[in-house]
C-alpha cells in the first residue's frame, strides 16, 4: 500500500481519492479568493492588523465555500468532444455530432436560408436567450432561441450594418444608413441618434449603459441609454475603422484600425489608453477573452495573435485568415473566414491555442459575423446567405446565475432585474485598464518638495560641515590666517551657492505667479492696454 | 468519439405550479461578474445616500410639563416607561409607545433635581430642593395598559423631610438603599424615614451621582469642587477621588464594562476613565460646544449619548473622541437630562422648553418589524458601506451633518482657539531648553491631583 503524504502538512494522511478531491478544491479556492492574501506582517496597528486578520479569514471561508457550491452543488456539467482510438478531434463533422447527442440538442443545429437580404450579423442578449439579426438588406429579426419562436420580424428598407441588444431582449439598437436607431421588442422606432453618423458598428456597455458606435469618420460616440446623454465623442483620427469590441472585463473599448493598430478607449478622455501595433496588415477582427488578459486579432496579412493584456506581449501566432473573432465563455477562440468556420481551443491549458473543430458551410457562402452562444454549446454563424448554428461542445459555461443572466427569466424577474441593474449602474469614469484599482489607495508616487525651512537647515548644516573641517597645514607664507579664513569662506561659497540659487528662482516663479495673477484680475475692456508679454 | 453538450429541459429549470416559488440557481464564478469591484462601490455609495435620504432621528415631543425638564429616570422593569421630573415640582411617567403621560406625581414644593426607580421597577424616589425625598408606589404595567386615557395621579409612599436641599439621586442596583446628593451623600434604606448612612468629603456640595450596574456597594459622585469621587458602602470613609479642572455635571457608568465610567463636563468635553486608574482619561470625548450636562451609556456599553447646554444631542461611541451623531432642533433649548431607551434603539432628551423629545439612536433604521430580505439588505448595505468608508466620497456623504449656525460658528473658535494655545505652546517650547517644558496630553491636561 502506498501512503501519499502532503507535504504541506505532515501527519495527515489522506486516501488518493480524497487527495484528488482536495487538490481540486484547493484549485478552485484560488479562483474564488480573487488575488494574494495580504501580507499583514508589515501592518504596525495592532488593531488594524486584527481586524484585517479576521476579514482575511472571512474572505478564506467564504472561498472556501464557494468552491465546494461549485464542486458539489452545480446542476450541470460542461460539454466535451473527446476523440477514440485514431479519431482526430477537428475531422469530426457536425453530422457525427448530431447522431451522438440527444434530441433537443440537435435541434439546436440548423441553417436558415435568407438568400435576399443578407450578409446578416447577430447578437445574443447576455442569457443568450434571444437573438437579433440583420440583414444588410435591411431585414431586422429577433428569435426567441428557446423554442425558436420569431419574436417579431421587420424590413427597415435601408442598410443595416450592425446590430446590438441593449440590457435585456426589450430594446435593441440598430446602425443603419445615415443614422442608429433604437427599436422595442415590437418593432417600434423609440429613437433616432442623429449624433452618432453613419455607425459602422455598435458595442453595449452593460454595466455602464453606454452605447459605443464607431462611424465612417472614426469618430468614437459614447450615449448614456438612460438618460439620453452624450458621454464621450472621441475622434480617432485614425480613418475608417470597421472593428470594435468591447473588453467586458473591465469596460474598455478597442478598435482595430487600418493601418494595423489596436487602440482602447475609454470616454472620459481623448486620447487612447493603449495604442499598440499588432498587424503589419490592417486588423480585420478582434476578441477579448472573458476573463479579460487574452485579445486575440487578425491581420489582412494572414496572421492570428493572441495577445496578453497585462504585459500587452504576444502569447502565439496562428496562421490563418480570420474575418470575424470571438471568444467563448470557456475560452475557445472561433474565427470565421469565407465559408469556413475554425475552433481554436488551449486544450493543454497553457494558454496555447491549437486546432479544435472546424466547419465548412456550402461553397459560396460568405461568413459575416460569428458569436457563441452564451450559457449553451452553440455557435451562431451570421453569413451572406441567411444564419447558422452549429455545436461546439465544451464552448459554454454549463451553469448560470438567475442574478445574473438568466435563460429562464419571467417578465418579473426581467423587470425587477431591470430596476436593479439600474440601481447599480457604474459611472463612466470606472472603466479602467484595471477596474481592480477601484477601492484602492494611491500609494503616493513623487516625492513631496523639500519645504523652505528643510532647506534653509539643510544648507546651515551643509556649512557648518565645511566649517568644521580642520584645513592641511601649508609651506610658510601659504599657511597665513587670511589665507585660510579666505580658504574657507571660499568653500562656504561653493556649498551654499545650489542653495541661494534655488530660492532664487522660486522667488522669480513667485513674482512671475504674481504678475500673471495682475493680469487676470484687469477687467476685459482694460485688457487691451495691459503690458504685452515678451514673446 | 466521445461527445456531450449541454442540454436542459425547461423543467428542470422553471417552477412546475405557477404557486411554487421561482427556482433560484447560483455561479459564483468572478468570471461573470465583471467589474464586481465597480459594482459594490456603486452600491456603497448608493448604501450611503439612501442611509442619508433616510436619516429622520427626531419621533416626536412630548409636551405637559410647564417647566423646564431638569432629570429623568428609565423604568428598569417597563422597557415603555419613562418618568420626568420637571424644575416645578411635576412628576409625570410617561408611556414612550403613546407619547402620553400616564400617571402624575404631585407633592414636590420646589424643583424636583433628582429621580431613580429601583431595579424591580416598584419604586420610584424622587427628591429636590424642598429637601424632601418621597417614595412613589409606581402604577403596575398592566393597569396602565387598561385605561391609559385617565391621567392617574398617585400619593407619595412616604415623605421624609431633611435638612439640606437634594441634587440627585441615584438607586442601589438589586438592592433597596439609595443615595442622595445634596450637601454631603446619605445613603438611604426604603423603610427609614433617615439615612442609613452618611458620606462628606470637603464642604462642597455634590451635585451627581451613580450607583455601579457591576457592583452593588460602589458609586461614583461628582462635586461641585470639581472633583469626581468613587465611595464604596462597605467602607466608613469615601476610597479615592479625582480632581480635575472643571466641573463634573454628570457621570454614567458603563453598563458592560463595569470599571468604567464617562463624566460628563463643564468644558464641553467627555472624558472616559477606569475606575483604578484615575490618574489619566482613557479617552476624551470632544464635539460639545457647551457644557455637557448629562450623560447615558446605551444598554450595549457602546455607545453613549450626551446633552448639551449648547442645545444639541449628541451619540458617541465609548471609544470614539468625536461623535457620532448630533441631533438638534429648532425648538429645543437647552438640554438638561437625556436617557437611553432599555432597548438601546431610542434616545429621550428633556429640555429647558419643557418637552421630552423622542430620538432614533440610529438616524436612519427603519422602525417596525422588517422581514428577512429586508433585514439581509440592510447587512449587505451596511457591509458595503463599512468596506469604502475610507474612500473621499463616500467618507463625505456619511460623515455630513448640518449644524446650526451658532454651534457650527462657536465650533470654528473653539478649534481657532485650541489651534492657537497648541501653536503657542509649541513656540514657546521651541524656545526654551530642551526638556524644561513638558506637554501633557489632552488626557491628563484636565486632570490636578488625584487623591486617595
Amino acid at each position: 500500500m502506498v501512503v501519499q503524504q502532503e507535504n504541506g502538512t505532515p501527519g495527515q494522511i489522506l486516501p488518493p481519492v480524497e487527495k484528488e478531491i482536495s487538490d481540486e478544491l484547493d484549485m478552485k479556492v484560488k479562483k474564488y479568493l480573487r488575488g494574494e492574501v495580504t501580507n499583514l506582517g508589515d501592518v504596525k496597528d495592532k488593531k488594524l492588523k486584527g481586524e484585517l486578520g479576521v476579514r482575511e479569514e472571512f474572505y478564506g471561508k467564504s472561498a472556501q465555500a464557494a468552491a465546494k457550491a461549485e464542486k458539489w452543488l452545480m446542476p450541470s456539467e460542461g460539454g466535451y468532444l473527446e476523440a477514440e482510438h485514431m479519431e482526430k478531434v477537428w475531422r469530426i463533422k457536425q453530422e457525427d455530432i448530431a447522431h451522438a447527442v440527444d434530441i433537443s440538442s440537435s435541434r439546436k443545429q440548423y441553417d436558415i436560408v435568407l438568400p435576399e437580404l443578407g450578409p446578416y450579423t447577430l447578437d445574443f442578449t447576455s442569457s443568450g436567450r434571444y437573438m437579433a439579426a440583420s440583414g444588410r438588406k435591411g431585414h431586422l429579426a429577433v428569435v426567441d432561441m428557446n423554442n425558436m419562436h420569431l419574436v417579431r420580424e421587420l424590413q427597415v428598407r435601408e442598410t443595416v450594418r450592425d446590430v446590438v441588444f441593449l440590457h435585456n431582449e426589450l430594446f435593441f439598437a440598430a446602425a443603419q444608413k445615415k443614422y442608429v436607431y433604437i427599436y422595442n421588442r415590437d418593432g417600434i422606432e423609440l429613437h433616432c441618434l442623429k449624433e452618432h453618423g453613419a455607425v459602422l458598428k455598435l458595442q453595449f456597455l452593460k454595466n455602464h449603459f453606454l452605447l459605443a458606435s464607431i462611424n465612417k469618420f472614426g469618430q468614437l460616440h459614447y450615449q448614456d441609454v438612460t438618460m439620453g446623454e452624450m458621454i464621450g465623442n472621441i475622434r480617432t483620427g485614425l480613418g475608417r475603422c470597421d472593428v470594435m469590441k468591447m473588453n467586458s472585463f473591465n469596460g474598455v473599448v478597442a478598435l482595430g484600425h487600418s493601418s494595423g493598430t489596436v487602440t482602447m478607449w475609454k470616454p472620459t478622455t481623448s486620447a487612447p489608453l493603449v495604442k499598440m501595433l499588432c498587424h503589419h496588415g490592417p486588423v480585420s477582427a478582434m476578441a477579448f477573452h472573458p476573463n479579460g488578459h487574452l485579445m486575440a486579432t487578425s491581420g489582412r496579412e494572414r496572421k492570428i495573435k493572441i495577445w496578453d493584456l497585462r504585459k500587452f506581449g504576444v502569447v502565439q501566432t496562428l496562421p490563418g485568415h480570420a474575418k470575424t473573432l470571438d471568444f467563448s465563455q470557456r475560452g475557445l477562440l472561433a474565427a470565421g473566414t469565407g465559408s469556413f468556420a475554425q475552433i481554436l481551443g488551449d486544450l493543454s491549458g497553457s494558454q496555447n491555442y491549437s486546432r479544435y473543430m472546424t466547419h465548412s458551410m456550402a461553397k459560396g457562402y460568405q461568413v459575416q459575423k460569428v458569436l457563441f452562444r452564451p450559457y449553451e454549446d452553440v455557435l451562431g454563424i451570421g453569413h451572406s446567405m441567411g444564419w447558422s448554428s452549429i455545436l461546439i461542445p465544451g464552448s459554454g459555461e454549463p451553469n448560470f446565475d438567475t442574478w445574473l443572466a438568466n435563460p429562464y427569466e419571467t417578465s418579473k424577474q426581467r423587470r425587477e432585474k431591470e430596476v436593479h441593474s439600474l440601481l447599480d449602474k457604474l459611472p463612466p469614469e470606472t472603466i479602467m485598464l484595471d477596474p481592480s484599482t477601484i477601492g484602492t489607495v494611491r500609494t503616493p508616487t513623487k516625492k513631496e518638495k523639500p519645504t523652505k525651512q528643510e532647506r534653509q537647515s539643510e544648507m546651515e548644516a551643509a556649512v557648518d560641515a565645511v566649517k568644521g573641517t580642520t584645513l592641511k597645514k601649508k609651506t610658510k607664507g601659504r599657511n597665513k590666517p587670511s589665507k585660510r579664513a579666505k580658504k574657507k569662506q571660499e568653500g562656504i561659497a561653493i556649498i551654499k551657492r545650489p542653495f541661494l540659487e534655488q530660492n532664487k528662482k522660486e522667488e522669480e516663479m513667485a513674482k512671475k505667479k504674481q504678475k500673471l495673477s495682475q493680469e487676470v484680475e484687469l477687467p476685459a475692456a482694460l485688457q487691451r492696454f495691459a503690458r504685452k508679454k515678451a514673446m | 468519439m466521445k461527445v456531450k453538450v449541454i442540454s436542459r429541459s425547461t423543467d428542470e429549470f422553471t417552477r412546475e405550479r405557477s404557486q411554487d416559488l421561482q427556482r433560484v440557481f447560483h455561479n459564483y464564478d468572478p468570471n461573470l461578474r465583471t467589474q464586481e469591484k465597480a459594482v459594490e462601490y456603486v452600491r456603497a455609495l448608493n448604501a450611503a445616500k439612501l442611509e442619508k435620504i433616510y436619516a429622520r432621528p427626531f419621533i416626536g415631543a412630548m409636551d405637559g410639563h410647564i417647566d423646564a425638564v431638569s432629570c429623568m429616570a428609565k423604568n428598569p422593569n417597563y422597557l415603555k416607561g419613562m418618568f420626568s421630573g420637571s424644575m416645578d415640582g411635576d412628576i409625570r411617567l410617561w408611556d414612550i409607545a403613546s407619547r402620553r403621560t400616564i400617571c402624575q406625581f404631585p407633592g414636590h414644593r420646589g424643583a424636583v433635581r433628582g429621580l431613580a426607580a429601583s431595579t424591580d421597577g416598584r419604586v420610584l424616589v424622587s427628591c429636590g430642593t424642598d429637601s424632601t425625598v418621597r417614595l412613589w408606589n409606581v402604577p403596575v404595567a398592566t393597569i396602565v395598559e387598561s385605561d391609559d386615557l385617565s391621567n392617574t395621579s398617585s400619593e407619595p409612599l412616604a415623605v421624609y423631610v431633611w435638612k439640606n436641599a437634594f441634587w440627585a439621586v441615584d438607586h442601589q442596583w438589586d438592592g433597596d438603599l439609595f443615595a442622595t446628593a445634596g450637601a454631603q451623600v446619605d445613603i438611604w434604606n426604603h423603610n427609614r424615614s433617615q439615612p442609613v448612612n452618611s458620606f462628606e468629603w470637603g464642604t462642597d456640595t455634590v451635585i451627581s451621582v451613580r450607583f455601579n450596574p457591576g457592583e452593588p456597594n460602589v458609586f461614583a459622585t461628582s462635586a461641585s469642587d470639581r472633583s469626581i469621587a468613587l465611595y464604596d458602602l462597605r467602607m466608613s470613609s469615601p476610597a479615592r477621588k479625582v480632581i480635575m479642572r472643571t466641573k463634573t455635571n454628570s457621570i454614567s457608568w458603563n453598563p458592560m464594562e463595569p470599571m468604567n465610567f464617562t463624566a460628563a463636563n463643564e468644558d464641553t468635553n467627555c472624558y472616559s476613565y477606569d475606575a483604578r486608574k484615575l490618574d489619566e482619561a482613557k479617552c476624551v470625548h470632544k464635539d460639545h460646544v457647551s457644557a455637557v450636562m448629562d450623560i447615558d451609556y446605551s444598554p450595549t456599553g457602546r455607545e453613549f449619548v450626551t446633552g448639551s447646554y449648547d442645545r444639541t444631542v449628541r451619540i458617541f461611541q465609548y471609544n470614539g473622541g468625536h461623535s457620532r451623531e448630533i441631533y438638534h432642533t429648532k425648538r429645543m433649548q437647552r438640554v438638561f437630562c437625556v436617557k437611553f431607551s432599555c432597548d438601546a434603539s431610542y434616545v429621550i432628551s428633556g429640555s429647558d422648553d419643557t418637552n421630552l423629545r423622542l430620538w432614533k439612536a440610529k438616524a436612519s433604521e427603519q422602525l417596525g418589524v422588517l422581514l428577512p430580505r429586508e433585514r439581509r439588505k440592510h447587512e449587505y448595505q451596511e457591509a458595503a458601506m463599512n468596506r469604502y468608508k475610507h474612500l473621499p466620497e463616500i467618507k463625505r456623504i456619511v460623515r455630513h451633518r448640518h449644524l446650526p449656525r451658532p454651534i457650527y460658528k462657536a465650533s470654528q473658535i473653539r478649534r481657532t482657539m485650541t489651534d492657537t494655545e497648541k501653536r503657542k505652546e509649541e513656540r514657546r517650547k521651541a524656545h526654551s531648553t530642551p526638556g524644561s517644558i513638558v506637554t501633557r496630553p489632552l488626557r491628563k491636561r484636565r486632570i490636578i491631583q488625584e487623591v486617595e
